[in-house]
């Protein structure tokens, strides 16, 4: 049921109209960190303020919207920002990635492949990938004109020379159709190769930094890399302990005192599809066996 | 004022301006793809579909520009009583409405700053018709190739030679709308 | 066998039922009303009206009591609510000489016209716990009055104008940017420095003054004038031809006169640093003057020595607590992915090495 004392999507007309320029021009310029007028919203900077716009921006009647974080539907946040559109749009919701047509998301990109016609929103706490080389936005502005980037490639290869490896996990730099620099939101390395070339349309929003910018669907994304030293999205050697997926991203849980740990898949809507399709790990029972 | 430009808007803003924008992300986001919009009745010779896109993307704050038989009184009193948007001269438009012809030369439009490329103008192309055929379309949003019946192919060149700078733009047809970024690279073959 | 844990959303509705019981504490003591927040915590309100920026004694007495007390949190509140509201026009610039002073010294100056005029003040109460406080009922407490003067109050300013002792401040008719309605632009101008000081954050910005006191960025600042007091706010009605006073609000002013410059062409003359505050806010207008002036360097010809209060962008980007509180407590949010992919590099990382040990022994 929507909350009758708010517009729409809670944000105003004008509002929307507003963030709705940006994103169109963040579509047009593949990459590129289109300022915009970012609003205070009920929920604090650094929650996701930024995807909350952009999401509410988006948003119509018939939308199926799924929210995550760190891969999850059930974590607090992401219940809390679910929770918001359905008070204040009335929007269907759902934790299916192949049913939702907009995903809201924090630190993940679905394992399941998109399809064409979704939205994944990401929120964005720094926009700039530049920002831990530069930390004035004057400077890092007037990079991103001239395509400076050595800056960067010169960091990425100081990793190299001190640890013989590029020691960046998650926000792993990436270029867009060889022109802006990009920060992909800090997703793991892993989720990297999934940001180029998708079906779906990809918009990130930073609320506090009050930047917006987009991946159209089909678009080229790179990794940045050097010859001698590929970039390697690899993760942990495990297989996810409840459903068996060895090419899943994984969370690790203690679960004892001893230190016990098992490994789990962090996206948790591919986790339970995998199991209700009949796949065990290691530690896991079957769905139909009542474990969970 | 006309009592017409009165009449012709949206009759539920909030939901009919969400659907339009989703309408028109996808077709900038798609170069190719046309979508059909509905909502708006602007007086002629404005199409519904850029009615539509007006409604929803201009106010107070985007200047915009009427050429040619666009920049019509009834046209320009149901803008401003709609949107409240100020019609200005070529150089200074955000949003600029009118045929192929008349917007002619689109040099003159806004192509954005190095630093802020997107402080660019968006063009609204009237088009007699729209149809997935004719130039041959590439670049972000497209998969491999698409085709759309671009009124030009010199100055799309132009425009993406110039990229990140350069204007965007939104063809319109009766209720039919395409979009053409300035990302996507256009060939007449 | 392992159980994923589930349930955020009751837990989210649990958490929020204990904080509401946490906020009424003990039911055996009487619950605040806001009008006592008002009356009685005035200087909270006014710093909440100021960094909330939204003039309504009423709702931060609210947001007040909503948080808790906890300033910030009712700062948000406010923002978060102010957010909502349509911008309907913008007043004219409110004119402070007409101010109805119940406060208004100069340090600059040992008498001067409107005279010096205390007010209330803390300036000389001897901190001394007042023990009769912690008892309630005491009697109403009554100050002295005086017959109230309808003159206008000049700012000390204009006599120092007068003689072009000191620059000229042309009033401008441009429309101030609006920080709340277009994204930080930077270089800022003046209008919208001073408009993000004075929502800043009063810690912050007391902090950065008192640095350009002991140094950093020193602008021998004297606070030529300070006034508290209310002012009518008006409205041009388009329609009407006239303005219309929409009502009225009280704000801190301070003027600072600083260290002079000149140069080729322009004969010496002292400089200013401007402060304009919601509420009875003293502290945060003469911080906001000295953070003014600092970082009107550039402008005034000034060298840059690297000092935090000359930083625009320093100080700009990183003035609003409700930015700043919302980041900072970001990181107690999950970050398991990211803390995973840390983990894996590290171990591997730790692997080589302790491979490459292994094999030179």
């Amino acid at each position: 049921m929507t909350d009758q004392a708010y517009n729409f999507a809670y944000l105003d007309e004008q509002t929307k109209r507003m963030i709705r320029r940006a994103i169109l021009k963040g579509v047009a310029v593949p990459g590129y960190q289109v300022p915009f007028a970012s609003r205070e919203m009920p929920m604090p900077y650094g929650w996701g303020t930024g995807g909350v716009q952009v999401t509410a921006a988006c948003l119509v009647p018939e939308d199926r919207l799924k929210v995550i974080d760190q891969g999850a539907d059930d974590t607090t946040n992401a219940v809390s920002i679910r929770k918001f559109f359905q008070r204040t749009a009335g929007v269907a919701v759902t934790e299916a990635t192949t049913a939702a047509s907009i995903i809201q998301t924090r630190h993940r990109i679905p394992e399941t492949p998109l399809h064409e016609g979704q939205i994944l929103v990401y929120q964005v706490p720094i926009p700039e990938p530049l920002r831990f080389l530069e930390p004035r936005e004057t400077e890092t502005r007037k990079m991103h004109e001239l395509e400076e980037y050595g800056l960067m490639h010169v960091k990425l290869y100081e990793d190299i020379a001190r640890h013989g490896t590029i020691a960046t996990s998650y926000a792993y730099p990436v270029k867009v159709e060889g022109r802006y620099v990009m920060d992909p939101s800090p997703i793991p390395k892993f989720d990297n190769p999934k940001l180029s070339d998708s079906p779906a349309l990809q918009l990130f929003g930073a609320g506090r930094e009050q930047r917006i910018y987009a991946l159209p669907p089909y678009t080229q994304v790179v990794s940045l890399d050097f010859d001698d030293h590929p970039f390697d999205p690899s993760k942990a050697a495990h297989d996810c302990d409840l459903c068996g997926a060895a090419a899943s991203y994984l969370d690790e849980v203690i679960i004892d005192d001893q230190g016990g740990r098992m490994f789990v898949c962090s996206d948790t809507d591919f986790c339970r599809g995998r199991r209700e399709a009949g796949h065990v790990g290691a530690l896991g029972v079957p769905l139909a066996e009542g474990g969970m | 004022m006309n009592s017409d430009a009165l009449l012709g808007g949206f009759a539920d803003t909030p939901v009919q301006s969400a659907r339009a924008f989703r309408a028109a992300l996808d077709a900038l986001s798609r170069p190719g793809t046309i979508r059909v919009v509905e909502g708006a009745t602007p007086p002629a010779p404005l199409s519904t579909a850029a009615g539509v896109l007006v409604l929803t993307l201009c106010d107070g704050t985007t200047p915009v520009h009427l050429a040619g038989a666009h920049d019509c009184p009834a046209l320009r009193q149901w803008i401003t009583f709609h949107t409240s948007a100020p019609l200005v001269d070529a150089a200074q438009a955000t949003f600029a409405i009118g045929g192929w012809d008349a917007l002619q030369p689109v040099a003159r439009f806004a192509s954005g700053t190095p630093d802020y490329p997107d402080r660019s103008a968006t063009l609204i192309i009237e088009m007699p018709g729209l149809a997935a055929a004719g130039m041959r379309l590439s670049g972000p949003g497209i998969q491999s190739k698409a085709r759309l019946s671009l009124p030009d192919v010199t100055a799309f060149k132009a425009n993406r030679a110039r990229f990140p700078l350069g204007f965007d733009c939104f063809l319109t047809a009766g209720s039919q709308l395409a979009g053409l970024p300035r990302a996507s690279r256009v060939e007449d073959i | 066998m392992y159980v994923a844990v589930k349930g955020g959303e009751r837990a989210i509705d649990n958490a929020h039922a204990w904080q509401a019981e946490e906020r009424r504490g003990d039911p055996a003591v009487a619950e605040l009303a806001l009008a006592q927040i008002r009356e009685q915590l005035a200087l909270a309100v006014n710093r909440v009206m100021a960094e909330g920026s939204l003039y309504d004694p009423d709702l931060a007495a609210l947001a007040i009591k909503q948080a808790r007390g906890d300033l910030i949190e009712a700062i948000f509140l406010i923002r978060a609510y102010r957010t909502t509201l349509p911008r309907l026009g913008a007043s004219r610039p409110v004119a402070t000489a007409q101010m109805a002073v119940i406060r208004r010294i100069s340090a600059t100056f040992k008498d001067l016209p409107g005279g010096q005029v205390l007010g209330p003040t803390f300036d000389y109460t001897h901190r001394l716990l007042d023990f009769k406080l912690a008892a309630e009922g005491a009697p109403v407490p009554v100050a002295a009055t005086a017959p109230a003067s309808l003159a206008d109050v000049p700012h000390v300013m204009a006599f120092l104008n007068r003689d072009g002792l000191i620059e000229a401040e042309p009033a401008g008719d441009a429309s101030p940017p609006d920080l709340t309605r277009e994204p930080m632009e930077l270089p800022a101008s003046r209008a919208l420095r001073l408009q993000a000081i004075t929502r800043g954050d009063e810690g912050f910005i007391l902090a950065l003054a008192y640095s350009t006191q002991r140094g950093y960025g020193r602008t021998h600042a004297f606070v030529g004038e300070l006034r508290i007091g209310c002012v009518a706010v008006e409205l041009d009605i388009p329609e009407l031809g006239f303005p219309v006073e929409i009502g009225e609000v009280e704000l801190s002013e301070c003027e600072t006169v600083n260290q002079f410059t000149g140069s080729k062409t322009e004969p010496p003359q002292f400089t200013r640093g401007y402060g304009l505050v919601f509420g009875q806010s003293e502290r945060k207008a003469i911080s906001m003057s000295l953070v003014d002036r600092s970082l009107r360097w550039k402008e005034l010809g000034e060298d840059c020595t690297g000092a935090p209060a000359q930083d625009e962008e320093f100080v700009l980007m990183h003035a609003d607590n409700i930015q700043a509180t919302g980041f900072l407590e970001h990181i107690k949010l999950p970050h398991y992915v990211d803390f995973q992919s840390e983990l894996e590099l590290v171990r591997k990382l730790r692997a080589e090495v302790l491979a490459a040990q292994e094999a030179a022994q």
